[in-house]
C-alpha cells in the first residue's frame, strides 16, 4: 500500500546525462514509439536528456503526418509532450533537469527538410557538434 | 469485462478500461465511476475533462507526474498536487481518472 501512495521519487544524486538517438522512420517498426516512451519515462525521474533525430529519424517529427492508409496510430502529437517537458525544465526553477531536442543538419537537408517542417522546436547541429555532444553524455541509447 | 448502459454493451479490458475510446460518453463515465466507488463531482469532472483534452492533443494518457504538473499549470497549485488528486481518486489519480475518462491505462503504474 505504501508503494501505491508514494508518488514522488527521490532521485537526488542519481541524475545522469542521457542521449536518445532516434535513427529510424516512425512507422514500419516499433523502435520510434518505444524510444519515445523511454524519453518520457526519463522525464519522470528528472534526468538530463538530449533527444536527437538523425538519419530517417528526422521523419518522426515532421508536421502533418497521416497514418490512415497504413492503419497505424499517428503518435507524432506525443512528441509535443517532449517539447512541453523541455519548456518546463527551462522555465520552472523547481525542475532540476536540462533537456535539448536536436536534429542533425545533414540528415535534415538530405531529405529536403528544414527546421520549419518539424512539429516541435529543434536545435539544428552539424555532425561534429552532435559528436561532441554525444561524447559528453553518461549514457547514449540508440533506436 | 464490459459495461451495460441502456441495453448497449461497452467492451472493456480485464481492468475495466473501455476498448473503444470513441464510444465514450458522460453517462458511461458515471457508470465506470460507480464501479470504482466514486461519486462524480465538478472537481472530478474537471480532472476527467482535462485528461480527455490532454489525450486529444498528445494522443497519450499522462503519467501521474505529468498530470499533477499540467493541472498545477492550468488549475493552480492547490489542485496541482498529488494529495488533492488522491483525495478525488484514491486508487491512483492517473489510473482511475483515465479509466473514467475512457482512455487507455497510462504507462508509469499509478
Amino acid at each position: 500500500m505504501n508503494a501505491e501512495i508514494a508518488t514522488e521519487f527521490d532521485t537526488e544524486g542519481v541524475q545522469k546525462n542521457f542521449m536518445f538517438v532516434n535513427r529510424k522512420a516512425p512507422y514500419g517498426s516499433i523502435y520510434a514509439l518505444e524510444a519515445l516512451e523511454m524519453v518520457l519515462i526519463s522525464a519522470a525521474f528528472e534526468q538530463n536528456a538530449v533527444i536527437a533525430f538523425i538519419d530517417d529519424g528526422v521523419y518522426q517529427i515532421v508536421k502533418g503526418q497521416d497514418t490512415k492508409a497504413a492503419g497505424m496510430k499517428n503518435f507524432s502529437p506525443t512528441f509535443g509532450v517532449i517539447e512541453m517537458e523541455k519548456e518546463d525544465a527551462d522555465e520552472d526553477p523547481d525542475i532540476d533537469m536540462v533537456w535539448r531536442i536536436v536534429v542533425e543538419r545533414d540528415s535534415m537537408e538530405q531529405r529536403g527538410l528544414t527546421a520549419e517542417d518539424f512539429s516541435i522546436a529543434v536545435e539544428v547541429l552539424d555532425s561534429a557538434e552532435l559528436a561532441d555532444l554525444m561524447n559528453a553524455q553518461d549514457v547514449v541509447l540508440s533506436a | 469485462m464490459s459495461y451495460q448502459l441502456h441495453g448497449s454493451t461497452f467492451e472493456s479490458d480485464e481492468e475495466g478500461y473501455i476498448t473503444d475510446i470513441s464510444l465514450w460518453n458522460e453517462e458511461l463515465a458515471d457508470l465506470i465511476a460507480q464501479d470504482e466507488d466514486i461519486e462524480m463531482t465538478d472537481d472530478h469532472w474537471e480532472v476527467v475533462n482535462f485528461l480527455r483534452e490532454y489525450y486529444e492533443e498528445y494522443q497519450i494518457a499522462p503519467a501521474i507526474r505529468v498530470l499533477t504538473k499540467a493541472i498545477k499549470k492550468k488549475l493552480g497549485p492547490e489542485k496541482g498536487n498529488s494529495g488533492y488528486l488522491y483525495e478525488l481518486f484514491p486508487y491512483g489519480p492517473a489510473k482511475q481518472a483515465c479509466k473514467i475518462a475512457g482512455l487507455p491505462k497510462p504507462t508509469g503504474c499509478i
